[in-house]
């Protein structure tokens, strides 16, 4: 009778993991094989021809090389800013290091059209906040973020945070016995740190800078605020004027230019996933403590140093995109009567379309987070009870469709959703396209959280349940639920802040009347109603700082590994 | 080589005492074990004399240096000290050779490359490690890994070496080994060395001199036989050999005998104490005679090849543990005579 419960138990088990599985498969890698396949046919035939002529082009030639040349030397910025740091903040007694994290963490939550804006803010002729405290450039000078440098500078800032996260994490992991035992062999200072804590930290260095390349190419916001004015063009950047300029007719050729860039960034994913894998030397010994390398007398100028860096980064550029939203017209000097809210107020309350960007982004975020919740939760329950090889596969793919630069993903959706099968419906230009592509481009941004709790939970627990009778559902719903719901809200939370801040997909699928928040700031930016776009990207600042401050807060009930900033 | 002194040495975390003040001499190529239980403040006692943690109170000095002083702050860091230290999870570097393990200290004091060449031969050779040179360590063994981190520990010639439960990660049988390793290796060099376990066969197998620890206080400093035969309080003697203390009354003093009253039988005792309130018992002080004057019962006897250990209990329901080469049934009544035991004063 028991035996015949459990074997029924474990079946109704098997088929939910392998329905929720078919659905979280289809979400996240359909569109991926589905340009694969666009790339390699012509008129539903094999075909590398449309390829070839692609990839001839120069103008393909001189956005790859563009795309290279940023991403690269922006990645060397954010190790730059990266690593110094982590090996500060990881290694010695530096005071409020908390503090100085969750700043650092900030301008990686700040969608990049928005670091974009706030930093043409504090630079050039018509800054307003130079203006004010006359030190504006001249008229008709250049604005010196108008270029490749810029881009590469903010696509660094944009960016340190990944370097620092995971290299930080991989210092974690050296024992202090390791590095006690140089000491007492009679190496100091930055010998032990070179010959000892460097060898050993520098897989998950290098794990870091390939996943900080692979980011920064398909960063689309800061290359499109700063590089289209300068006719300076990079993969995303061309793809989208592309797309933008003739329609749905270029569609086999962006998929080629979606699949070059792709196929780079899965370069890179594959050489992160391998010095990732070389982290695991076996180092024997406990790393209880953290750290704490006394600076002695440099500490007072180091912290200085640190904070005035993240100033640099982080509080300046908000300040000018503050300033030029308080001002009644772009170039006005703020003065005590100068200053308005008229542009909050018409930002916020009177204009349609950012009334409706505030939906549309409201509603998308929450429908993909509610959605997320209901795939993930049963999704890593039963993959942790019953692993098989799908959902091993699963594992390896479902980080995939966040990884890849999002107009590879968004180019996927509109090729695996123009047309619907067996149908003359098409998805292109509803907001729909835009939830599907949510859907799969942050599925593992709610997986892992909750993955990583679950995985900590204690078998014993669903079977005691189990034993005394609790039903599949009973279970999931009375044991599992409560025990990773702290999990689960940490990753809504994440979920609501990506896709309320998200660009690069929308930028590429949206159309009138479907319009994103990241849209809405880029157009209006465009259209050179730079006063109400800052007055929009500061409202999504104050909501980003918020939520995260609610993070941040409940910290302390989350597992390990769930705040993204606290490894 | 050098001696340590410790003088009123205490340690604080965040205000929390992990030791008290305590005031020590080891001396010059003395093998001096700390012995205790975990927790009691054995490894921050360690980690001072090797630099560390800096005293919260009191100075140390490590051969004519004064190395640490917590009134004047000032301290020597731990590679200005010349020391050994072998870590419980010995902390080789993972991406060193062995060779490169071991010559680090020797690259480190910038070392002639043939003098470095020569020392670290030596040393692995010492330690039995040349087959296993040019591996890395992850390579090898738990007892290779701690010989390398002896050798890394022995290359450099160090003042005092410093020993964290090296033990304590390897399996019973290559304990027993490794211990022959550490003793031949103080023989041979007379190193001062502090060693930290919280086994008592591994420290009485091994040590000089033998600090037991509690609850951050050295309770007694002295040689094993000393700890064993002569215990000065109920935690050292049931901590060293698992003596049974009771406690005594009627002190009489008589030509050099001095006896006082167990239970109200009299009994002759040894001690160096005006007022001993307390005796240790082990097996060997107590005789099983049937016209003996205390009674006792069989509570339990196990069998310890050759010879059984006995459990028994007293009237007042104490329990002793007596030896004895015959098997006797539980339950039984006994007549014990004691014979000659340690009394000391516990407060
Ligand atoms: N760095 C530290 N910070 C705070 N407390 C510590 C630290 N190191 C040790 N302690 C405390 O000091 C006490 C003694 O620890 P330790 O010396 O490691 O014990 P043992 O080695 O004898 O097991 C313990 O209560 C421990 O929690
Ligand atoms: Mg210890």
């Amino acid at each position: 009778m028991i035996a015949q419960k459990t074997a029924k138990g474990s079946r109704s088990e098997d088929r939910l993991l392998s329905f929720v599985l078919l659905i979280a498969i289809t979400v996240t890698l359909t569109p991926v094989l589905r340009l694969f396949l666009e790339g390699v046919t012509a008129q539903d035939r094999f075909s590398l021809s449309l390829m070839r002529d692609v990839l001839g082009q120069d103008s393909t030639h001189r956005a790859l090389w563009h795309s290279l040349t940023t991403a690269g030397l922006g990645t060397l910025v954010s190790v730059l800013i990266g690593s110094t740091f982590a090996f500060l903040v990881a290694l010695t007694d530096l005071r409020a290091k908390a503090a100085l994290v969750f700043c650092l963490m900030i301008p990686m939550m700040i969608p990049p059209q928005i670091t974009a804006l706030s930093w043409t803010q504090i630079m050039g002729p018509s800054s307003v906040l130079l203006k004010t405290i006359g030190m504006a450039p001249p008229l008709g000078a250049p604005q010196p973020l108008y270029s490749p440098a810029g881009i590469i500078l903010l696509l660094g800032v944009q960016h340190s945070s990944i370097v620092f996260l995971t290299l930080r994490a991989g210092l974690r992991a050296i024992p202090q016995e390791v590095i006690e035992a140089a000491r007492i062999s009679g190496a100091k200072g930055l010998r032990v740190w070179w010959q000892i804590i460097v060898p050993l930290c520098l897989p998950s260095l290098a794990a870091g800078i390939a996943i900080t390349f692979v980011t920064a190419l398909g960063n689309f916001g800061i290359p499109a605020m700063l590089g289209i004015p300068a006719g300076y063009v990079t993969l995303p950047t061309l793809i989208y004027q592309k797309l933008a300029g003739l329609g749905t007719s270029v569609l086999a050729e962006v998929a080629v230019l979606a699949m070059l860039i792709g196929f780079v960034a899965i370069c890179g994913i594959l050489l992160q996933r391998f010095f990732q894998s070389q982290q695991r030397v076996h180092l024997v010994g406990s790393s209880s403590r953290p750290l704490a390398i006394a600076l002695g007398r440099a500490r007072l100028p180091i912290e200085a140093l640190l904070w005035m860096i993240v100033a640099v980064i982080l509080l300046l550029p908000m300040l000018g995109l503050l300033a030029t939203s308080l001002v009644p017209a772009y170039g006005v000097p703020l003065r005590f009567d100068t200053v308005t809210l008229s542009s909050w107020y018409e930002t916020l309350f009177r204009q349609p379309a950012t009334s409706r960007a505030f939906f549309n982004s409201f509603s998308l975020a929450i429908g993909t987070a509610v959605v997320l919740i209901v795939i993930c939760l049963p999704l890593a329950w039963l993959m942790e009870r019953n692993p098989t090889r799908l959902g091993r596969l699963f594992d390896a793919l479902v980080d995939l469709p966040y990884a890849l630069p999002g107009v590879v993903l968004a180019i996927a959706m509109i090729l695996l959703l123009i047309n619907l099968p067996f149908t003359d419906a098409t998805l292109y230009g509803t907001i729909w396209i835009i939830f599907l592509a949510y859907l799969a481009r942050f599925l593992t941004v709610m997986f892992r959280p909750i993955q990583a709790s679950i995985r900590q939970l204690d078998p014993a627990m669903n079977e005691a349940a189990q034993s005394v009778g609790a039903s599949l559902w009973q279970r999931l719903r009375t044991i599992i639920l409560p025990l990773s719901a702290p999990s689960a809200a940490a990753g809504t939370i994440l979920v609501f802040l990506t896709a309320f801040n998200e660009l690069t997909v929308s930028a590429l699928l949206w159309s009138s009347g479907t319009e994103t928040l990241g849209v809405m700031i880029f157009n209006l930016d465009d259209s050179g109603e730079t006063v109400m776009a800052s007055a929009l990207a500061m409202t999504i600042v104050l909501v980003v700082m918020a939520l995260m401050a609610a993070i941040q807060l409940s910290a302390r009930n989350l597992p390990k590994g769930v705040v993204p900033w606290q490894t | 080589m050098a001696d340590i002194r410790l003088a009123s040495v205490a340690k604080h975390f965040d205000g929390v005492p992990a030791l008290h003040p305590l005031t020590a001499h080891i001396h010059d190529g003395e093998f001096v074990a700390l012995l205790g239980p975990s927790g009691c403040g054995k490894s921050t006692l360690l980690r001072l004399l090797a630099g560390f943690e800096a005293p919260s109170q009191g100075s140390l000095m490590i051969g004519d240096t004064e190395v640490a002083n917590a009134q004047s702050g000032q301290a020597v860091p731990p590679e200005a000290r010349n020391i050994g230290f072998v870590f419980q999870s010995y902390a080789l570097w993972p991406h060193m050779t062995v060779r490169r393990n071991v010559s680090y200290p020797l690259e480190v004091r910038g070392l002639g490359k043939a003098e470095r060449i020569a020392q670290t031969d030596a040393a692995l050779q010492a330690t039995g490690l040349e087959k296993f040179a040019d591996r890395m360590p992850s390579d090898l063994s738990g007892g290779q890994r701690q010989r390398i981190a002896l050798a890394r520990c022995l290359v450099s010639d160090p003042q005092a070496v410093l020993l964290d439960e090296p033990l304590a990660n390897l399996d019973v049988a290559l304990r027993a080994s490794m211990q022959d390793v550490f003793s031949d290796f103080h023989k041979r060099t007379g190193a001062t060395m502090v060693y930290v376990t919280h086994d008592q066969a591994e420290a009485m197998a091994m040590a000089d001199r033998i600090a037991v620890m509690f609850e951050g206080r050295i309770v007694q400093l002295d040689t094993p036989e000393t700890l064993y035969a002569q215990p000065r309080s109920t935690f050292v003697a049931g901590f060293v050999g698992e003596g049974t203390v009771l406690p005594i009354n009627g002190i009489e003093r008589q030509d050099n005998i001095t006896r006082a009253r167990l239970y109200g039988e009299r009994i002759a005792i040894r001690t160096d104490a005006d007022h001993p309130n307390q005796i240790c018992i082990r097996p060997e002080n107590i005789n099983i005679t049937e016209t003996g004057d205390l009674r006792s019962i069989v509570q339990r006897s196990t069998y310890l090849g050759g010879r059984y250990r006995l459990t028994l209990q007293l009237p007042n329901g104490a329990l002793l543990k007596a030896e004895s080469p015959e098997r006797y049934a539980d339950g039984r009544q006994l007549g014990l005579s004691i014979q000659m035991p340690w009394a000391f004063t516990e407060a």
